[in-house]
């Protein structure tokens, strides 16, 4: 079962309707752009057919339309209660996983993604999942070994690499 | 018999050790993805797929194929043991797996949990068999117009048939054929919508797209809802397999009538979460002891499961035949087929008779397999959900990162994930349905060519997709059906009405 109501001193962070909104609003921004470069790219009919941008901004446009209706329906319903987006508890939560996995790109690019995923997995398992630290890191070793035979030997998929494969020679 | 022989043909190409051992691994893969919370179907086969990559598109479909069978499979484990749905389509199992399971009847729960799985996956296999060649054949007369009919009729019935807001879904379908537009356009050559960033010239990738949608914003989710996993032991004996077996008869009716409602609901793309409750649902109603259901029957464990596996297996029909998906794994498998290289599409039938056949056959083998190793090893894949969710979601996170990567080699691409997995979570929470995109960005091209083409050969006269019956029949059908909802209201109205005057 999920533990994620009635906990203590949890308030929330952002409604349903607010974040409704500005989604809806950022995807029209999306379809107004892509309209406008199709238009420019061409939407007129030519002797051999569409233009390359005929097909696209027409779902631009559509796009657009849905927007619009799905936002008029928000601002009509503006004062219902529409429930909370997310709690600050939930989102703290999800920021522990997200931020993480968001240093983990530039980490890869840097030391190889085997490097990276043993950082991630101990990190994470240790701080977040407050798990033993012996366990921690041998579980982020053996993964990341075991992600390395995998795809570096068995299936020949070359993943990013950084000083300490070419230590080894790979 | 012509299928037979086919499918005798595809037997043989499946019996190398090598395949066979792929598809244990897909199989154990498959369980694994389908038992964790916060990964599915389409993620696993997702984030698998490019593992893929080097392999002949035998090996690879049947490997897939079979996590796709295991992940079917093994979101029945979590919901009778744990009351967790480990898929979507598993939800209506917890309504009277888990009260079984509080019964001490996990085993027989579970039994019959796999064993209408198998049953449901049999008939539609068998569907398969017998009506994709036919279908694919009749298909092979088709030109640009029907091509972009049916693919309308694909587009238009998600929206007219899905449960969600309409204009969410037609938000979803219009960002997956804009995304899918963005590089190079295969008509002209001219670029369009990249912006002159030399990244997008390659056009978004559907497979990043499904990776960060489906597997990272499902790790956010999950992380989120911080599940607190609190489950039942089970062992399967034999004895309870030949308990629960020897009663299947009695539910035949429910058994074959969920079967049918899972292939029709596969085959059109209602999926098979609608599928489930549907089955389930209907079995209720025509029970003469409704109200027993959700306090632990075994029936409303069975027509769930049946309908499920059902339409998980038939939407291949439609993906193997015509090159449309009936569901988003059905539109990850497509994409794979791509990537090996091969043009889905009723010309397969022709053109790589091995590979189908193959394909199709391991659909019966797998199933076989699957439900062995299932029953046998509930107790190791249940032992699975007291792994702490700590230590899964990075390892879950890495391979989703592996699998971004691989795609194309580019850093480019795992940033790109993290930005559709940001996308994915939200949109998961105000209710934008995913498959839809999904389904556009793979069909995205396709679509427009079939449409640019018939342009192009009727002289920019939209009348070409009326212009003989049977590209008129599917085209007002993809209509009416885009407006169901409209023309069901309209008529249950009216029908009142006219009862009201008698």
């Amino acid at each position: 079962m999920t533990a994620s109501q009635g906990e203590q001193g949890d308030r929330p962070l952002i409604d349903h309707r607010p974040v409704e909104t500005i989604t809806l609003g950022v995807i029209l921004a999306f379809a107004l752009l892509m309209a406008w470069d199709n238009w420019r790219t061409g939407i007129r009919w030519e002797s051999t057919g569409p233009q390359a941008g005929y097909f696209p901004f027409y779902v631009s446009m559509i796009l657009a339309c849905a927007c619009i209706y799905g936002i008029a329906g928000e601002v009509i319903r503006w004062k219902k209660p529409a429930g909370q987006f997310v709690s600050r508890q939930q989102f703290r939560r999800v920021l522990q996983v997200f931020i993480p996995t968001l240093l983990f790109v530039p980490v890869t690019q840097w030391l190889g993604l085997y490097v990276a995923s043993f950082a991630l997995i101990a990190g994470f398992m240790y701080w977040i999942g407050r798990i033993k630290p012996w366990i921690s890191i041998l579980t982020g070793y053996l993964f990341s070994m075991i992600m390395f035979v995998v795809f570096e030997i068995a299936f020949d998929v070359i993943m990013p690499k950084g000083p300490l494969e070419r230590l080894f020679g790979y | 018999m012509e299928a037979l022989d086919l499918l005798f043909l595809g037997f043989k190409v499946l019996m190398t050790w090598k395949t066979l051992s792929l598809m244990m691994v897909g199989l154990t893969l498959g369980i694994f993805v389908g038992v964790l919370p916060g990964l599915g179907g389409p993620n696993g086969v997702a984030i698998l797929l490019p593992l893929t990559f080097t392999m002949d598109p035998t090996s690879a479909i049947v490997m897939l194929s079979c996590i796709y069978w295991g992940a079917l499979f093994g979101g029945a484990i979590t919901s009778i043991l744990f009351n967790i749905p480990g898929e979507a389509w598993s939800v209506a199992t917890t309504f009277d797996g888990y009260p079984m399971a509080q019964k001490g009847q996990a085993a027989q729960a579970l039994t019959a949990a796999f064993t209408s799985s198998f049953i449901g996956s049999l008939v539609a296999v068998m569907l398969i068999t017998f009506l994709a060649p036919g279908i694919a054949s009749f298909a092979l007369r088709f030109g640009p117009p029907e091509f972009f009919a049916v693919y309308f009729l694909t587009f238009c019935s998600f929206v007219g048939l899905g449960r969600e807001d309409k204009h969410k879904t037609i938000i979803s379908m219009a960002l997956g054929l804009i995304l899918a537009g963005i590089g190079m356009d295969t008509v002209s050559g001219q670029l369009r919508m990249t912006f002159g960033n030399a990244e997008l010239l390659r056009g978004v990738n559907f497979l990043v797209a499904v990776i960060g949608l489906f597997g990272i914003s499902e790790i956010l989710l999950t992380m989120e809802e911080q599940l607190a996993l609190r489950g039942h032991a089970a062992r399967i004996s034999l004895k309870v397999v030949w308990e629960v077996w020897k009663d299947l008869p009695k539910y035949w009716v429910t058994l074959l009538r969920s079967s049918a409602i899972g292939c029709w609901l596969g085959i059109t793309p209602g999926g098979a979460i609608a599928a489930s409750f549907m089955g389930y649902n209907l079995a209720k109603r025509f029970s003469k002891d409704p109200n027993s259901f959700g306090t632990g029957r075994i029936e409303g464990v069975f027509a769930p499961e049946t309908a499920a596996h059902a339409s998980g297996t038939s939407a291949l029909l439609p993906m193997l035949a015509l090159g449309i998906p009936g569901s988003g794994t059905a539109a990850i498998l497509l994409g794979g087929l791509m990537v090996w290289g091969l043009n889905p599409g009723p010309l397969l039938f022709v053109e790589h008779k091995e590979f189908v056949w193959g394909l199709i056959a391991s659909m019966y083998l797998g199933n076989v397999v699957g439900l062995i190793m299932v029953l046998t090893t509930v107790p190791f894949f249940a032992a699975v959900l007291r792994v702490p969710f700590a230590a899964i979601a990075p390892m879950i996170v890495v391979s989703c990162a592996i699998g971004a990567f691989a795609i194309q080699n580019a850093m480019f691409y795992i940033w790109l994930m993290l930005l559709f997995g940001v996308v994915g979570y939200v949109f998961k929470k105000i209710g934008i349905p995913m498959a839809p995109l999904t389904l556009a960005l793979v069909l995205g091209s396709r679509a427009e060519d079939a449409f640019r083409l018939s342009m192009i050969g009727a002289g920019g006269d939209m009348g070409v997709f009326w212009s003989n019956s049977l590209v008129g029949t599917i085209t007002t059908l993809a209509i009416i059906l885009l407006f169901w909802p409209l023309i069901s209201a309209v008529t249950s109205r009216s029908m009142k009405a006219l009862r009201l005057r008698p």
